[in-house]
C-alpha cells in the first residue's frame, strides 16, 4: 500500500507527537514501509540547536532512538533548512515530502480553532496541496 | 541513516558554552484564538512603554515636545565629539577587518555557505539601511550645503556651512556641497550599520547565542546578560526601532502626501494621511504574513529595480557627461574632505558639525539594532571580508553615483541653466521639482511616489520581523500573530502621533537613543575583535 512514510518532527515539542509517532510506526510495520522523520530549522540558533549542523544531528539520533523503540528495520531522517519557519515550514516539508519520495505523511496537529479560518494549519494546508496521502493525526 | 537535506557541513566554529536555553524565560500562552511564544519581561514591558510614551507626548504636548527636543539639541551639541569620534572607530575598525587576517572569519563556520544570493541579499540590506532617506535627501541635502556653502556669510558663527564653506564660488561650494553630503550617507553610516550586523550575526551564527541585541555583550557581561542587563538592551533596542519606524511612517505619510498633491492636486489633509499609513500597514502586513522570502526579499527586489530605473534615467536624460565625471570628482572631494569633516575636536563650523553631522549619526545609531539585526539575519555564510565589502563598500559607492546623480543634476539646474524651482521648493517636494525639469515628469514622479511608498513597506515589514525576534528572545520561528501585532501596533502608533501632533516630539526621543546605543557599538566593537580572535580562518 504505502513503501515510504513521512513523518515531520518538531523537536521542541517531541512530546506531543506519542500518538502520530506511534501511528506512523504501526503503519510502517504493518506494509513494511520505510520511515523518514523530517525536521525543519531555521539557521539562526533555537531552543533545539545551536546551528543547522547540529540540529542535523539530533534529527539523526531522534530517528535512531524512535527505531529502537518501535523496532522498525528501515528508517531514515532528514533537516531542513528554512529562512522563516514561522511561515515557510508547509512549503518546506511539501519539498522535503518530493525530495524523499514520500507516499504517505503522518503528521501530527492540534485541534483547529477560529484562527484556523485565517492562518491555516499545517496540517490542513499540507493535505490540502500535497499530492501523496496526508494522516492528519489529533 | 541519514537523507539527503539541504543542510550541508558548516565545519568550524566556536560555540560559546551557556546553560541558558533559547526560548527558556519565554511564556508560550493563548489569548482567545492566538497563540503567543513571547519573551518575559521584555515584550511586556518594551509594549507597555511605548504606549505611556505615547500617553505622555499627547496629554503633556507642551512640556512633552520641548523636553525631548532639547534633550535632542543637549546630546547632540554637546557631545557632538563622542558621535564623530565614535563613528570614527567604526569605520577605521570596519577596514581594518578587511584587509586583516580576521576577514577570513566566515559567519556561520569554515564551510557554511550563504543563505541568499549577492543580488537578493543587496536588494535587502539596501532596502532596510537607507532606502527611503535617498529618496528624500538625494536631491536636498547637496543643495542644501551648496547654498550654506556659497552664501556670503559662510565661515561666520552663524552659517551652517560645512568646514567654513566657500562664498561666492559656484565650482568649490559644489564640491564641498557634494563632499559633505557623500560625508553623512557613505561610509559612516554603513560601518554603523555594518558594526552591529557583524556582531549579531558573529554572535548568533558562530558562537550559538539567540539573535537579540543582548547576545553582543556576552563577552563582557557574561551570564548576566540574561538578567536585567539583557533586558534593558532589549527593550531599549525595540523601542529605539518602533518609535524610529512609527515617527518615520507618520513624516512619510506627510511627505508623500505632498507629493500626491504636488502631482495629482489630491488634497493633503490628514484623512489622506491616515489613508496613507493604512495603505503602507496594510501591505506591509501582507509583507510579513508572507514571509521573508515571499514577502520582504520580494519587496526588496522590485524596488532595487525601480530605483535602478529612476536612477539611470536621470544619469542618461539629465547633465550625464557631468553626472559620470562628477562622480569621480566627488569620490575626490570626498575621500579630500574625509579628515576635516570626521574631525571630533576643535570645529569651528559647529553648527554644520553639531546640526548635521552629529544628528545624522545619532539617527543612523538609532536606527543600528533595527538594521543591523536585519543585515545580520540574512547574511549567514558570508566571510567577513565579503560582509564588509558588501555592507560598507559598495553601498557606499552607491550613494556617492545616486548622490552625484541626483543632487548634482540639481545643483547644475540651479547653477548653470539658473533655474530656482527646486532651489526653493519645500523639503518633501525637491525630488520631485528636479524631476519636473527633466522630462516624462509624469511617469518619472510617479515611479517616485511608488518608490518611496515601497520603501516604507520595506521598512515596516524588515522592522516588524525585527521586534518580534527580539521580543521573543530571539526567537525566529514565534507564531505569525506576533508579527502581525507589531506591524499594526507601528502603524497605530504613527495615526497616533500624526493626529496628536506628537511626531516631532517622539522622533527627537528616538534620535535621543543613539547615545546609549553609541555605548552599546562600542562595547560590540571590542565584542567583535574578541569573537573573531577565537573562529578558526
Amino acid at each position: 500500500m504505502y513503501s515510504h512514510i513521512m513523518v515531520p518532527v518538531d523537536l521542541a515539542h517531541a512530546d506531543k507527537l506519542e500518538k502520530a509517532l506511534q501511528c506512523a510506526a504501526d503503519l510502517a510495520k504493518l506494509y513494511q514501509a520505510s520511515i523518514c522523520y523530517v525536521g525543519v530549522t531555521a539557521s539562526t540558533p533555537s531552543s533545539v540547536a545551536h546551528t543547522p549542523e547540529e540540529f542535523s544531528k539530533k534529527m539523526e539520533q531522534f530517528g535512531q532512538e524512535q527505531a529502537i523503540k518501535h523496532d522498525l528495520s528501515d528508517v531514515r531522517s532528514a533537516s531542513y533548512i528554512s529562512h522563516d519557519p514561522a511561515v515557510d515550514l508547509d512549503d518546506t516539508l511539501m519539498r522535503a515530502a518530493t525530495d524523499t519520495g514520500t507516499d504517505l505523511v503522518v503528521m501530527a496537529s492540534h485541534v483547529p480553532g477560529l484562527l484556523e479560518h485565517v492562518f491555516a494549519s499545517n496540517a490542513g494546508y499540507f493535505a490540502s496541496f500535497s499530492k501523496m496521502s496526508v494522516l492528519v493525526v489529533r | 541513516m541519514t537523507e539527503p537535506t539541504d543542510i550541508s557541513p558548516e565545519g568550524d566554529s566556536t560555540l560559546i558554552e551557556t546553560d541558558y536555553e533559547i526560548g527558556q524565560d519565554n511564556i508560550s500562552t493563548q489569548i482567545g484564538p492566538f497563540n503567543l511564544d513571547v519573551h518575559n519581561p521584555v515584550f511586556l514591558i518594551s509594549g507597555l512603554c511605548i504606549v505611556a510614551f505615547v500617553f505622555f507626548t499627547l496629554a503633556f504636548q507642551d512640556s512633552a515636545g520641548p523636553m525631548f527636543n532639547a534633550m535632542r539639541v543637549w546630546l547632540t551639541s554637546t557631545l557632538d565629539w563622542f558621535f564623530i569620534a565614535s563613528a570614527n572607530v567604526f569605520v577605521i575598525l570596519c577596514l581594518v577587518l578587511v584587509v586583516s587576517p580576521l576577514g577570513r572569519v566566515r559567519l556561520g563556520g569554515t564551510d557554511a555557505t550563504p543563505d541568499y544570493s549577492y543580488s537578493g541579499w543587496f536588494a535587502m540590506l539596501f532596502a532596510a539601511g537607507m532606502g527611503i532617506g535617498l529618496m528624500f535627501y538625494g536631491v536636498s541635502e547637496p543643495l542644501s550645503h551648496f547654498s550654506s556653502s556659497f552664501a556670503d556669510n559662510a565661515g561666520t558663527p552663524d552659517s551652517w556651512a560645512p568646514l567654513g564653506g566657500a562664498p561666492g564660488d559656484a565650482e568649490a561650494a559644489a564640491r564641498l556641497g557634494m563632499a559633505a553630503t557623500i560625508f553623512h550617507w557613505g561610509l559612516h553610516p554603513w560601518a554603523i550599520y555594518a558594526i552591529v550586523a557583524l556582531a549579531l550575526a558573529l554572535f548568533s551564527y558562530n558562537k550559538g547565542l539567540p539573535l537579540t541585541m543582548r547576545s553582543i555583550f556576552y563577552p563582557i557581561f557574561g551570564e548576566r546578560i540574561w538578567g536585567l542587563t539583557g533586558h534593558i538592551i532589549d527593550i531599549l533596542a525595540v523601542f529605539a526601532t518602533l518609535f524610529g519606524l512609527a515617527t518615520s511612517l507618520g513624516f512619510g505619510a506627510e511627505q508623500a502626501a505632498a507629493g500626491l498633491e504636488f502631482l495629482f492636486g489630491l488634497p493633503a489633509t490628514e484623512t489622506t494621511k491616515v489613508f496613507l499609513i493604512i495603505g503602507i500597514t496594510g501591505i506591509a502586513l501582507l509583507s510579513v504574513v508572507a514571509g521573508l522570502d515571499a514577502g520582504v526579499k520580494r519587496l526588496s527586489e522590485i524596488n532595487m529595480v525601480l530605483a535602478v530605473l529612476l536612477l539611470l534615467f536621470v544619469v542618461i536624460v539629465g547633465p550625464t557627461i557631468a553626472i559620470l565625471s562628477g562622480f569621480f570628482n566627488n569620490l575626490v572631494a570626498y575621500v579630500q574632505n574625509l579628515p576635516a569633516l570626521s574631525n571630533p575636536v576643535g570645529r569651528s563650523d559647529a553648527n554644520f558639525s553639531q546640526g548635521w553631522t552629529a544628528f545624522y549619526w545619532a539617527w543612523w545609531i538609532s536606527w543600528s539594532p533595527f538594521v543591523g539585526m536585519f543585515i545580520a539575519r540574512v547574511s549567514r555564510g558570508r566571510t567577513v571580508r565579503e560582509f564588509i565589502t558588501c555592507v560598507l563598500l559598495i553601498p557606499s559607492v552607491v550613494c556617492v553615483f545616486w548622490m552625484t546623480a541626483f543632487g548634482g543634476t540639481a545643483i547644475s539646474q540651479l547653477v548653470t541653466d539658473g533655474v530656482q524651482t527646486v532651489a526653493s521648493a519645500p523639503l518633501e517636494l525637491k525630488l520631485f521639482a528636479m524631476l519636473q525639469e527633466l522630462p516624462l515628469t509624469q511617469i518619472t514622479s510617479f515611479l517616485g511616489i511608488v518608490l518611496v511608498i515601497v520603501f516604507f513597506v520595506t521598512s515596516s515589514d524588515s522592522g516588524s520581523l525585527v521586534i518580534d525576534t527580539i521580543t521573543a528572545g530571539g526567537k525566529i520561528d514565534a507564531p505569525t500573530p506576533q508579527r502581525v501585532f507589531w506591524c499594526v501596533f507601528e502603524g497605530l502608533v504613527a495615526i497616533a502621533l500624526l493626529l496628536g501632533g506628537g511626531l516631532g516630539a517622539l522622533q527627537a526621543m528616538a534620535v535621543s537613543t543613539g547615545f546609549p546605543f553609541t555605548i552599546v557599538l562600542l562595547i560590540a566593537c571590542v565584542a567583535i575583535v574578541k569573537g573573531l580572535m577565537s573562529e578558526p580562518r
